[in-house]
């Protein structure tokens, strides 16, 4: 026998079943996604490391034809990165801790407009204006250094060149390294400042006390995220760049990057030809790079996160 | 009162001392007090800014003049001479201060030069190209290497227009938002009202963050691949489509949906995160079951953040080039049918006219074309971020006055 009170209303018990379902299928999907993405990607990269008629595994032309670009990947990343990280922490700064308070939030959204431009508007920009822009740079660096060989070989007379590439992969990651940085430096603890002020601490020692400690995690996700966004970057590499084989030059034309090989090429591999399974298996290993790199930014974070506010 | 510029208690504490840096005495000698002493004067950085800009002018005159050349040596000259005059005139600390101050200025400077340079590039050609007649309304059938040419050797206009990439472009990024905001909606209303941090919750939070720094072109490699296994799978079972190609509008809206959703879930998550518990308790407490308070009260009173959230999802997926190459190739016509047929997006048509012009011993119209429907897409993308924060200003729940 059952009261009224302990009676439970049966009505809209289905809804709350099929909606609960719904949301967790939705999150499920996108996990498998996730996985078939790996899936798919390797199932369909066999044919570059494994073919019948050249005696099984083909391992060594593969790592051939990978290694070159993997490296020239890295080297426009890191030239992205040593222009953009020092350049994105000082503008964090400005705009926390800066300038003037009326004005932050608008010059933040004017740094959020550098990431709202397309990259291939980026790319005819670097291919167009900063690449001759920087031919005489390349000739006087290569008269007067031309005896380190990042600087030696002919400069290119299109400016076309690797370091070319890194400059606009440079100035593409500059926004997303800014605003993770902006973010955690907002969130400094003020009591931590007013108290290094209090103390007769400049400015910049209280920057240097009390906002980078709190914020080296942060700052440190934010130059990992944006160094993943610029391995995976295609169109600006793709425009900018004049590809060909790997040199140490940064200076003249050579070099190709993953994104860029694959967006050259694969329009034109046939559909199930050993060159798009080549194309896609470079596809797998620039996946597993970017990966390797976010998941080190989360890590990094999440170790830090209880005690610095990060996240 | 004494006239000497040594501190005396009555200089500090007198009516004058403290609040200016020098003040003018009567016989014009400034007086400084003790407080202000060990500083510079408020007009020395214009002065040495002024200065710098003359030294690095002719610094760079040197050379040949150049706005470069001019910049890099202003900067180097002030910054270090304004770091040497602290140091030697104040003290050490300072000087640090000072000096770092300026770096940071500077920083900001070099970050404002690129976003200047790209934009004064794009417009300065695209307006050109923006004029010519039927650019918004003509696609590129028709317009062969011989058009181009006639427009150069005989003074004809430049044909040729973006119609078909406006319309691939808006096709694909809607069928990308209809797949992605449900999928990324409701698994955000699963992370925020129904997980208990399993780790099934956890396992979505660790891989949506993982897939917001997947690689576009990647996305497009999946998609296309998925899309072939499908189409043959599906054309196996059912004896249908045995000719289909993978080569399709919707499988670029795939490759899109995957940049898409977990921009959409962090939003998302973050807009029902804020909204406050009480109005959920209140609903429980009037009886309305879980699902229908998720529905009517908290998806209204955060539907301004996750309409920002998704147009700046949107804003970031119309500009993808390469997911779009790889997935939906490029045509000169018209293409109305995300399941038939090749389609132009307006990244791909700007990538193609750059890397293939239609002409290529007459580049010059194909690059006209490139910066006019760049300029386009710019409008497109700021046009969307604007509307963004307009939609995240005007329609915020109300903070008071319940």
């Amino acid at each position: 026998m059952t009261s009224s009170l302990t009676q439970s209303d049966k009505r809209g018990v289905a809804g709350d079943r099929v909606f609960s379902a719904l949301t967790v299928s939705a999150g499920v999907l996108i996990l498998l996604t996730l996985a078939f993405v790996a899936l798919f990607l390797t199932v369909n990269s066999r044919d570059a490391v494994y073919q019948e008629d050249q005696g099984g595994w083909i391992l060594t032309a593969f790592f051939d034809y990978a290694y070159p670009l993997v490296i020239g990947t890295l080297i426009a990343s890191f030239i992205a990165l040593i222009l953009a990280a020092p350049v994105a922490v000082g503008v964090a700064l400005y705009i926390s801790h800066y300038a003037p308070p009326r004005f932050s939030k608008g010059i933040g959204y004017v740094i959020d407009l550098l990431a709202a431009i397309p990259s291939v508007v980026y790319g005819a920009w670097g291919m167009s204006f900063l690449g001759p822009a920087l031919i005489p740079v390349y000739g006087w660096l290569h008269e007067n250094l031309g005896f380190i060989p990042l600087f030696a070989g002919d400069p290119s007379q299109t400016g076309r060149t690797i370091f070319t590439a890194g400059v606009v992969l440079g100035v593409m990651i500059l926004p997303i390294i800014t605003s993770v940085c902006r973010e955690i430096f907002i969130q400094t603890p003020k009591l931590h400042e007013e108290a290094a002020l209090a103390l007769g601490a400049t400015r910049w020692e209280m920057i240097k006390m009390s906002v980078f400690p709190f914020a080296r995690a942060g700052i440190i996700s934010g130059i990992m995220l944006g160094l993943g966004r610029a391995l995976g970057e295609t169109m600006a590499v793709a425009l900018v760049l004049s590809p060909g084989m790997l040199t140490a030059s940064l200076i003249s034309s050579g070099n190709s990057t993953i994104p860029a090989e694959i967006a050259l090429g694969f329009p034109e591999a046939p559909p199930g030809s050993e060159r798009q399974a080549q194309l896609i298996a470079i596809g797998l290993v620039l996946f597993l790079i970017t990966l390797l790199v976010n998941m080190t930014a989360r890590w990094i974070v999440s170790r830090h996160k209880e005690f610095s506010g990060a996240n | 009162m004494t006239q000497t510029p040594t501190p005396t208690p009555a200089s500090v504490q007198g009516p004058s001392g403290a609040s200016g840096l020098t003040e003018p005495s009567s016989n014009g000698v400034p007086r400084r007090s003790s407080l202000t002493q060990n500083t510079l004067p408020s007009w020395l950085w214009i002065a040495m800014l002024g200065g710098s800009l003359v030294l690095g002018a002719a610094l760079s005159a040197l050379f040949g003049f150049n706005l470069a050349t001019w910049f890099i040596f202003t900067a180097v000259i002030y910054i270090l001479s304004s770091y040497f005059l602290t140091r030697t005139k104040v003290n050490g600390r300072r000087a640090t201060d000072g000096l770092w101050t300026n770096l940071v200025y500077l920083a900001f400077l070099i970050a404002l030069m690129p976003l200047i340079s790209v934009i004064w590039s794009v417009a300065s050609v695209g307006i050109q190209g923006l004029m010519a007649p039927g650019f918004l309304s003509s696609d590129m059938q028709g317009i062969t290497g011989l058009v181009d040419e006639a427009s150069q050797t005989e003074g004809t206009p430049v044909l040729g227009g973006i119609f078909h990439a406006l319309i691939g472009s808006l096709l694909i990024t809607l069928a990308a938002t209809v797949i992605s905001v449900p999928i990324g909606l409701l698994t955000s209303i699963y992370l925020v009202e129904y997980a208990k941090g399993g780790p099934l919750s956890r396992a979505i939070t660790f891989f949506v963050d993982v897939m917001t720094g997947i690689p576009s072109i990647v996305a497009g490699l999946f998609a296309g691949a998925a899309m072939a296994w499908f189409l043959s799978v599906f054309s196996g079972v059912t004896g249908l489509l045995t000719t289909q190609r993978s080569t399709l509008g919707i499988t670029a809206a795939i490759a899109l949906s995957v940049l898409m959703v977990p921009v959409v879930v962090r939003t998302t998550e973050e807009m029902l995160r804020v909204v406050p518990n009480e109005l959920r308790e209140a609903s429980y407490a009037l009886g309305v079951r879980k699902w229908r308070t998720i529905l009517k009260v908290v998806l209204p009173t955060a539907i301004s953040g996750i309409a920002s959230g998704v147009t700046l999802a949107i804003a970031r997926v119309i500009g993808e080039t390469a997911p779009i190459l790889v997935t939906a190739g490029f045509v000169v016509n018209t293409n109305w049918n995300l399941f038939q047929g090749w389609m132009t997006a307006l990244p791909v048509y700007i990538f193609r006219q750059f890397q293939n012009p239609t002409s290529p011993n007459f580049s010059d119209p194909s690059e006209q074309r490139a910066w006019a429907a760049a300029l386009v897409l710019i409008l497109i993308v700021m046009g969307l971020n604007l509307f963004a924060r307009l939609i995240a200003k005007f329609f915020a729940p109300k903070q008071t006055g319940r």
